[in-house]
């Protein structure tokens, strides 16, 4: 049934449509006039750096924020390690305290593509050659182990090898290294289960759900030490390929980039890492080796 | 004698044809007009190449299609026997909400309750109620957590569906049960023969339709542990650092959902042609 008002609405449509499509699209951000990436990275200074606020450094990390990287759920209060690194890195750019303002980015956030909420992103990101595609990494600031822990009299609290532990029932937080060194490295006749955080793979653990979760070192001390009653670390899991570790993630093609890294890497030679380390992570010696 | 058309009848017809024809095209051209214009728009954003990228990568696709299929096959099973058992305890409960007299009034109030209090409460706090809470009473025989986690959703969705069906049940006119009384039947008959059979033939569009809601709302299981399709896609897109396993699941589970709304169309339509029959 064609009405005396089609002509009439099919105008209105492509009106409407031109109306949408013409909204300009927005501009990518371009460096600021006359410092190129490369010349940002000689002279690493707030006025030369192009952050999402002028003179501010935002820095992302997801909402909670694990002990023993963060503490108490505050990234601003500057304890725990990642916080600790996060600010001494902002020193290095030239950052005071004050000019450091922290956001909640989420794992997705931080993978999206389109523009981005932080200028750098701290939150125990594992670099991977599959996510250098989508952002920028910083160089590594520290090495990670994953580790399997479990309670006191489950079936694979003794384990000594990776053998003993391919009837096990484990658990990870979704989307980490942890699930994959389960799935690539154990290989147990069970499907791992997955859960959403750390928190609810411990409760999973706690409830008997599960016989052991994946976690990596650092936190597998902090929950064994002060959150499970009686949590075991039944071991780290060993290194296959190449070892994995920890870098700052920034936009991909971001200006900062280069500048972050220099900073790690002055961080890592001049021992302010190591000591950060020994501040805020326990001593890792001492946790069994699986073979 | 045979019928022939006269030639205002065979103008008339012809007129018909041409408006018919007129209006095929004029709506393929709005709809041409309408793709190139959306086309040009998404496409020639200066982001697309990297949300394409992103969002629809097939290597990545092909890669993680065999692990989300395992995981879809989690949520069918999941749907058949979340659906039959939470159909089953929604008619119960809305045939004991529907009882009369003062002495089922506990009845009445216990299922009154259950309907307010389950509908009311978000189905992931079921779930991690049932599926962590529970475990952690360590009782002995407690089932596992795929268990726990589908008591969970058949008891929140059955909430929804009572309701549905107390609707039909009440839209069914007293006057149908005084007649069915008035032959003889007790109510427990009239109730199974004359009132039900009415009451769920009304409500079948929106039973199938919370059907559908459920289909999605099954993958809310993979918070207690166990993978199921947005789950799988989920552990593909860290891994990767890639969206595209969710577009992945997200066709999948269009695919799955299709059979059902056509039956939903399809049952709809029927009751329309029937309530209107002789008209």
């Amino acid at each position: 049934m064609v009405s005396r008002h089609s002509p009439v609405a099919l105008g209105g449509v492509l009106l409407l449509f031109a109306a949408v499509t013409a909204c300009s699209p927005v501009e990518e951000n371009t460096t600021a006039a006359g410092s190129s990436p490369s010349a940002a990275a000689d002279a690493c200074t707030p006025s030369s750096l192009t952050t999402k606020t002028p003179g501010k450094l935002t820095i992302g990390t997801d909402n909670p924020a694990y002990e023993p990287w963060f503490s108490e759920n505050k990234p601003s209060n500057g304890k725990g390690y990642e916080a600790a690194v996060a600010y001494e890195v902002a020193d290095r750019l030239g950052f005071q305290t004050a000019n450091v303002v922290w956001t909640q980015v989420t794992f997705n956030n931080a993978i999206a593509p389109g523009p981005k909420a932080f200028d750098i992103d701290i939150n125990q990101f594992s670099i991977t050659e599959e996510r250098k595609a989508a952002v920028d990494f910083s160089s590594p600031y520290y090495l990670v182990r994953q580790t399997v822990i479990s309670t006191e009299g489950s079936k694979i609290a003794g384990a000594k090898s990776l053998a003993d532990l391919k009837n096990a029932k484990l658990g990870a937080q979704v989307g980490t290294t942890s699930y994959q060194a389960i799935t690539e490295l154990i290989k147990p006749a069970a499907k791992p289960s997955v859960y959403n955080n750390n928190d609810d793979a411990k409760a999973a653990l706690e409830n008997g759900t599960v016989d052991g979760i994946v976690v990596d070192l650092p936190t597998a001390f902090y929950m064994t030490a002060a959150e499970l009653d009686n949590g075991v670390i039944v071991g780290q899991l060993p290194q296959v390929g190449v070892p994995e570790q920890f870098g700052i993630v920034l936009d991909k093609g971001s200006p900062l980039t280069g500048c972050v890294t220099k900073a790690v890497d002055q961080l890592r030679q001049d021992g302010t890492l190591a000591v950060l380390e020994k501040t805020w992570l326990a001593d890792t010696a001492g946790a069994p080796e699986l073979s | 004698m045979t019928y022939a058309p006269s030639v205002r009848q065979q103008d008339r017809i012809a007129y018909r044809r041409r408006q018919a024809i007129r209006s095929v095209l004029l709506a393929a051209l709005s709809t041409a007009v309408v793709g190139t214009l959306l086309t040009v728009a998404i496409t020639g954003a200066p982001g697309w190449d990297r949300v394409k990228a992103s969002f629809f990568d097939w290597d990545v696709a092909r890669e993680y299609l065999p692990e989300i299929l395992d995981g879809l096959w989690l949520n069918l099973r999941l749907l058949v026997v979340c659906a039959t058992v939470a159909m089953a305890l929604g008619l119960l409960i809305a045939v004991l909400r529907t009882l009369r007299g003062p002495v089922a009034f506990p009845v009445r109030a216990i299922a009154t309750g259950y309907t307010y209090s389950f509908r009311g409460l978000p189905l992931i706090i079921v779930i991690y109620l049932f599926a962590f809470g529970i475990p952690g009473l360590r009782l002995q025989g407690t089932p596992s957590v795929l268990v726990l986690g589908a008591a969970a959703i058949i008891i929140t969705y059955g909430a929804y569906l009572a309701e549905v069906f107390r609707a039909g049940i009440e839209s069914v006119h007293p006057s149908q049960i005084a007649a069915a009384r008035s032959l003889g039947l007790s109510y427990r008959q009239a109730m199974r023969h004359v009132v039900l059979p009415q009451a769920v033939r009304r409500v079948a569009p929106p039973l199938l339709n919370d059907t559908v809601a459920l289909q999605k709302d099954v993958g809310l299981i993979s918070l207690a542990g166990p993978i199921d399709a947005i789950r799988a896609a989920q552990i593909g897109v860290a891994q990767e650092a890639n969206f595209t396993p969710y577009v992945v699941a997200g066709v999948l589970f269009m695919l799955l959902a299709l059979p059902l709304i056509a039956v939903t169309d399809w049952v709809t339509l029927r009751a329309a042609r029937r309530q209107n029959a002789g008209t």
